[in-house]
């Protein structure tokens, strides 16, 4: 039951933490911004209107943002909330879950691809490429995750002491995931600085010029997925950040809040400081948070026996 | 150097009858041969006279600015081939008047309009279809070859054009750029609207650019009329460029930091470009200067009180200014990494262009049409001799932004105290017959240049109007050469050339 309402919670409130980064943002560029609800009107706004379709395209494209948000939710299911269990789990849930996140992108792409803008082909090249290096990352914190809880499930890495445990079995290396992990988020989600979310020149972006053609509802559905996605990485990293086991309950939902909103607004720091990269400078990018996980993963495998 | 061409001053009434009238082929070798010794083309048009086509061309050189007529042949060796500044100039000739360069390298329609001769179309085009006609794009063949299309409509509030990237992966090998979608005939209209609505159309020919095009048509104008104008008036338009600059240089490296995401200096320059419109609308009633600059002076003075409120608010947007430039152009590593080596355009291929204003300057071409050819009261102010070498989308910004602190400091400089100007005679100035004059400034992007000719009755014969955005767009092209299509906005913002200066 607990689980159940940790799920339906972050559900409800993955928008509202995507609206703070837009806050952020705004404060460092000397404005007030949108309302902290925004993206809630936005999706009401949305689901109000109709949907436009191209007659270019088929079933795929119809497909494309059900099957990316339903990959999303169920990912959010695996997901130990607040260190508590999470609704579902089994041992192999982590690669399950990552390669429901990928069906989610094979989705994704297959739509913009079915839309034959030379656009949407260029921005579903770009998508499919970057996420091969995260995936390389991912693989290589998984490793050192199981070699030191012999476990392949993600509530064995984030619900409960198990992230305490970890830290005190491989505390710098911790170090290391973390940076890679953030790093993979930015990436996974489209932040700055590998795309901009903000941008309106179809030419540099990554993953909005693929859902250019969706709209209304469809597009909802888009932002919605992104939103779960982008709560389901930001979870990871401030269980990893604050792995504090508090014993009571309350503590404990109170500190995983506050902590998820202070990785948000790290993400809206991050791409309030800095300019986005060069394309070609991306995958160099990305291969850092490859390197720090693979050296975090060989000094424990080397040290730690 | 003496050549068959005359030389003569800019701003200055000259009687077409002492322009030298040569034979074509005269006229050509004569005009190769001041381009070869670096000469560069300000003018190049057709117009008619007594049911005669003619040509006539402006060129210059260090300081000078030399001009000839020749009465036009049906077709003629293109000049391009020896000197690439006429590329454009031909083609618009053989779209407004049915003359073909032959061998011309790139010979398309320019702006998608029927001769006004009746002649057969160069370019083969039914102009009863709709645009773009007939148009053969520039093609690359392979197998990794793809070709993305971008506009005329574009996703941003921005002017229609289309851009067609021939790409390898994320390299664009070439871009072609086609516009026309905006030609209201605007050369057309000034030779036959009412001589009262002409300082009102030259203001409406680039909105941005207001001031340039206006200040080009009032010094024509009164150069053909004999018309004095008084200091006053010359301090007020001076000022007036120059806030003009101010605006659009401020808006445009706030928009460089939007496109490469860095948000801060984004939204700081968006702001301060209103700032530098208001300093506009204080002075005239309108933010982009409407209703100011008038053939025989200005339609506003500067009375004590506005001149320390302009001093005021423009020191504290020194201030500002200088900050926001350091955030965005030095102390920030990830955008000078967006910045740097983006966009090349060495010297040799900007000589070769013949690029103007900012866009040459960040190349390494010194020429400001302030310092060599200066009007109002650019004479007394000592512009210094500016360029960056680097070429790229950096040196482009670092030379507006130079030109930001610089404008400002020229501003300052020139409110001293209260500024009057004698009101303008609101009589429309009679032109005298015969004559010929050509105007340039350096509005924002580069040298603006009016031409106006008068028939022996004393009415306009030929309005000819050229904004820096003519000579500039094949830059922009070789800018993007071998650079990432992800780069393309970034290179666009930073030339941000007109569309309707160009369309006409």
């Amino acid at each position: 039951m607990e689980s159940f309402i940790l799920w339906i919670m972050a559900i409800l409130l993955a928008p509202f933490f995507s609206g703070v980064i837009l806050k952020v943002k705004a404060f460092f560029g000397g404005k007030k911004g949108p309302p902290v609800l925004i993206n809630y009107y936005t999706l009401i706004k949305l689901f109000q209107k109709g949907s436009v379709y191209s007659t270019s395209t088929t079933v795929v494209f119809k497909l494309g943002p059900v099957v990316s948000l339903c990959a999303a939710v169920i990912a959010l299911m695996f997901l130990p909330i607040a260190g508590r269990q999470p609704l579902l789990s089994f041992n192999g849930d982590v690669i399950f879950v990552l390669y429901l996140l990928g069906l989610g992108r094979f989705f994704t792409i297959a739509a913009a691809m079915d839309t034959a803008s030379p656009f949407e082909g260029m921005g579903a090249a770009r998508e499919a490429y970057f996420p091969i290096i995260c995936e390389a990352t991912m693989f290589m914190i998984l490793v050192l995750f199981v070699k030191l809880t012999g476990s392949l499930s993600l509530s064995a890495y984030f619900a409960g002491s198990s992230p305490m445990e970890i830290w005190h079995a491989a505390g710098p290396q911790m170090v290391f995931v973390i940076i890679a992990l953030f790093i993979v988020l930015l990436t996974e989600n489209a932040r700055v600085p590998v795309d901009d979310p903000a941008t309106h020149l179809e030419l540099t972006m990554i993953h909005e010029v693929m859902v250019l053609d969706h709209s209304g509802p469809d597009f909802a559905l888009i932002e919605l997925g992104a939103f779960y996605k982008l709560f389901f990485y930001a979870t990871m990293v401030a269980g990893l950040v604050f792995p504090f086991d508090l014993g009571s309950p309350i503590a404990g939902f109170g500190l995983f809040w506050l902590s998820l909103l202070i990785i948000y607004k790290v993400v809206g720091v991050t791409e309030s400081v800095m300019a986005r990269y060069r394309m070609d400078l991306v995958p160099k990018f990305i291969l850092t948070s490859f390197a720090l996980a693979f050296f975090a993963a060989i000094i424990t495998l080397e040290f730690i026996q | 150097m003496k050549t068959g061409f005359l030389q003569i001053r800019h701003s200055r009434p000259v009687d077409r009858n002492r322009i030298p009238d040569l034979s074509f082929d005269e006229f050509r070798k004569q005009a190769m041969e001041i381009v070869k010794n670096k000469g560069k083309v300000v003018h190049f048009f057709a117009y008619e006279e007594n049911k005669a086509i003619r040509l006539m061309a402006v060129l210059r050189t260090d300081h000078l600015l030399h001009v000839a007529g020749c009465k036009a042949p049906e077709s003629y060796p293109s000049m391009s081939r020896e000197c690439e500044p006429f590329h454009m100039f031909e083609r618009e000739i053989a779209e407004q008047y049915g003359i073909r360069p032959e061998g011309h390298p790139w010979l398309r329609m320019v702006r998608y309009h029927p001769n006004c001769q009746d002649r057969p179309d160069v370019f083969g085009n039914d102009y009863t279809k709709d645009i773009p006609g007939n148009y053969d794009y520039y093609s690359v063949q392979g197998e990794e070859i793809h070709e993305v299309a971008v506009g005329p409509v574009h996703a941003g509030v921005i002017e229609p054009g289309h851009f067609r990237f021939n790409c390898i992966g994320e390299r664009v090998l070439n871009l072609e750029i086609q516009l026309g979608y905006q030609h209201r005939g605007v050369e057309n209209l000034l030779q036959t609207a009412d001589p009262k609505r002409l300082p009102i159309l030259a203001e409406n020919i680039a909105g941005d650019t207001t001031i340039g095009h206006a200040l080009c048509m009032a010094q024509a104008m009164e150069a053909i009329a004999g018309m004095e104008t008084d200091q006053g008036a010359g301090i007020i338009r001076t000022i007036a460029l120059e806030l003009e600059r101010l605006a659009n240089h401020t808006g445009d490296l706030g928009a460089l930091s939007g496109d490469v995401a860095f948000l801060p200096p984004a939204n700081y320059c968006g702001r301060m470009r209103g700032d530098f419109l208001n300093l506009s609308l204080l002075i005239c009633g309108n933010r982009f200067g409407k209703g100011l600059v008038r053939p025989g002076g200005v339609r506003f003075s500067i009375d004590g009180e506005m001149n320390k409120n302009l001093i005021n608010r423009l020191g504290e947007l020194k201030n500002q200014m200088i900050n926001v430039i350091d955030l965005l152009l030095i102390s920030t590593p990830s955008v000078r990494s967006r910045f740097e080596d983006c966009g090349k355009v060495g010297k040799t291929d900007a000589e070769y262009l013949g690029l103007v204003g900012p866009a040459g300057r960040a190349s390494g071409i010194p020429y400001d049409v302030r310092r060599v050819f200066p009007t109002e009261q650019y004479g007394k102010l000592n512009i210094p001799e500016h360029a960056e070498h680097t070429g790229d989308v950096y040196a482009r910004a670092k030379i507006r932004a130079d030109e930001v602190i610089q404008s400002i400091d020229i501003i300052l400089s020139l409110l001293t105290g209260p500024i009057a100007s004698k009101e303008v005679p609101a009589a429309v100035p009679a032109l005298q017959p015969s004559a010929f004059a050509v105007s340039l400034n350096e509005a924002w992007r580069g040298e603006v240049s009016h031409c106006l000719l008068t028939d022996a009755d004393g009415r306009i014969l030929r309005y000819k109007v050229k904004d820096p955005s003519f000579h500039n767009w094949n830059g922009l092209s070789m800018a993007l050469r071998n650079t990432g299509i992800s780069d393309f906005p970034l290179n666009n913002k930073s030339f941000n050339l007109s569309y309707c200066g160009f369309d006409l």
